[in-house]
């Protein structure tokens, strides 16, 4: 049941994929009552109104985090073609991308060691 | 480009222009492979209250029809009315686009599962699939890093400060678990040869996956348990500390949709689950029965998700340090390891004539070795995990006895 053109079919399907929730929230629209009041509509805080922005900076730990995760991410990237060839592979190849893996670990033992994954 | 499969059928039906049969099969092909989800949903979530009910010894939803069979409708229908309120200070457009792009980017991951064995003719894909990508398994990881962003949306779009924690703990959690989920994701695709999973199917038609790496596996099962946000990692919406986290401002049918896709989303872990390690479709007559298959496949993915539900209703929430800890310094190097030593072991043993280069195309008898090897290799590496746990706890038991101990005598000595 193949269709050849295989991503046309994931573009159709993009397109097509918000529909399935935008229906039954369509379908909310016209059922549901809309008496919006001022007190209704304002944010959920433990019965006190929210003091100060609300839409703050994170916490410079959570960029660390982003940034070590962007490294694995694009070795990663790279790690899949190595694995796609990998019984295709010789010796020499196969020692280039382990070779690639170890530095990967090599990265993670430097963040490790300079305490930057330890929650604060 | 010729036209096979689905398109075939439509051309035959009448269609003239080819170009239109094509789009013509696209549009069919989705509504059919996303009926599946959709439909299942209703069954989800069902099943979810019944089995969470169980395992906490309560009976669930019993009134609505026989056996509460139609409970979720009637949950349907009550969302329908509901009043929906957009708080002032959300950012409207966000804040109504977030539950899109949660629900739509779990069906979309449906796009690249096998479904069954069908045969077709040379070039197309073996299997009953809505599109047999070449990178099946990275287009998995980029839709599934989609409600990750659909979540961290609502958060912030929502303008409360509950929900802004929710969102900053998903960009810690969610994007951290990422790491140890690929790297496992890593081990069948270099069995395979292939990214596309029908072929990763297929690669496993003589022995599953799960026997040749169990330590990725159990890799995959946990870190897809902390990519839906479900307990012990659910402290993205941490009921008793954030309320409810990113859909804290949510009300009626938006809130169903996360409702919804979260449950879907676990299930489609299970199902990919059981076709990355447990050989999707494959069983006994799943080529002289195609529908058979899908049995299969379905049977396989539910355990699993019992298994996911089974984890959650039992163990109690970590808290952020402790997750944080447990994959920087638990699962990402233990991923690493496994994937140095596995692919070593297969190089070794495939350069010795050993193990097979291509594995759909080998036997029971020529995977054996490579499997008897690698199951040896990944109880090695389990039990020196467990050995270390123990010797740590036993370390930590004894310092709080002596603790204990001290603070005994010092309240004895007064």
């Amino acid at each position: 049941m193949s269709v050849l053109n295989e991503w046309a079919f994931v573009g159709v399907f993009l397109l097509l994929a918000p529909i399935f929730p935008i229906l039954p929230m369509g379908a909310a629209w016209l059922f549901r009552p809309s008496k919006p009041n001022v007190i209704k509509n304002q944010t959920y805080e433990c019965g006190v109104e929210t003091i100060g922005d609300t839409w703050v900076q994170f916490r410079v730990q959570y960029y660390i985090y982003g940034l070590v995760f962007l490294v694995f991410d694009v070795e990663m990237v790279l790690l899949f073609p190595w694995a796609v060839a990998y019984n295709q592979l010789d010796l020499f190849a196969f020692g280039a991308g382990f070779l690639f893996i170890f530095l990967l670990a090599d990265a993670l033992i430097y963040a490790w060691k300079k305490d930057v994954l330890v929650w604060k | 480009m010729e036209c096979v499969g689905l398109c075939d059928v439509v051309l035959n039906l009448g269609v003239r222009n080819q170009e239109l049969a094509r789009f013509l099969a696209s549009l069919i092909g989705v509504l059919l492979v996303s009926g599946v989800p959709l439909l299942t949903v209703i069954i989800l979530i069902l099943a979810e209250r019944k089995i969470a009910a169980r395992i906490q010894d309560r009976i669930g939803p019993n009134r609505v029809g026989p056996y509460g069979l139609l409970q979720t409708v009637a949950d349907l229908l009550k969302l329908l009315g509901k009043e929906d309120i957009t708080p002032t200070a959300a950012d409207r457009i966000l804040y109504n686009a977030a539950p899109i792009i949660s629900f739509g980017s779990v069906v979309l991951l449906w796009a690249v599962i096998p479904f069954m064995y069908w045969n077709t003719p040379e070039g197309a894909a073996n299997a009953v699939v809505g599109v047999n990508l070449e990178i099946g398994a990275l287009f998995f990881v980029a839709i599934a890093s989609l409600g990750t962003l659909a979540i961290m949306t609502a958060g912030w779009a929502s303008n409360n400060k509950y929900a802004l924690l929710g969102a900053f703990r998903v960009v810690a959690l969610l994007v951290s678990y990422e790491i140890p989920l690929v790297f496992a994701l890593v081990v069948p695709v270099m069995f395979a040869g292939s990214m596309s999973l029908v072929d990763i199917v297929e690669a496993q038609s003589h022995m599953w996956f799960v026997f040749m790496a169990p330590l990725a596996a159990i890799l995959f099962f946990i870190s897809s348990q902390a990519e839906t946000g479900r307990a012990p990692f659910d402290l993205i919406e941490a009921e008793s500390e954030l309320i409810a986290g990113f859909n804290i401002e949510y009300s009626g049918m938006k809130f169903g949709m996360f409702f919804a896709a979260e449950f879907l989303h676990v299930f489609t872990n299970g199902i990919l689950m059981a076709v990355l390690f447990f050989g999707g479709y494959l069983g006994f007559f799943y080529k002289a029965i195609p529908p058979l298959g899908f049995l299969w496949l379905g049977l396989k993915g539910s355990l699993i998700y019992f298994v996911f539900l089974w984890l959650r209703n039992t163990v109690p929430r970590l808290r952020i340090d402790q997750v944080m800890n447990f994959n920087w310094f638990f699962l990402v190097p233990v991923s690493i390891i496994n994937i140095m030593v596995t692919s070593l072991i297969l190089k070794v043993m495939q350069e010795m004539g050993y193990a097979p280069t291509v594995f759909a195309e080998s036997s029971l008898i020529g995977i054996l070795p490579l499997t008897i090897v690698m199951l040896l290799k990944d109880a090695i590496i389990i039990g020196f995990i467990l050995g270390r746990l123990g010797q740590e706890g036993r370390k930590a038991r004894i310092e709080a006895t002596h603790a204990e101990e001290s603070l005994a005598a010092a309240a004895a000595g007064d």
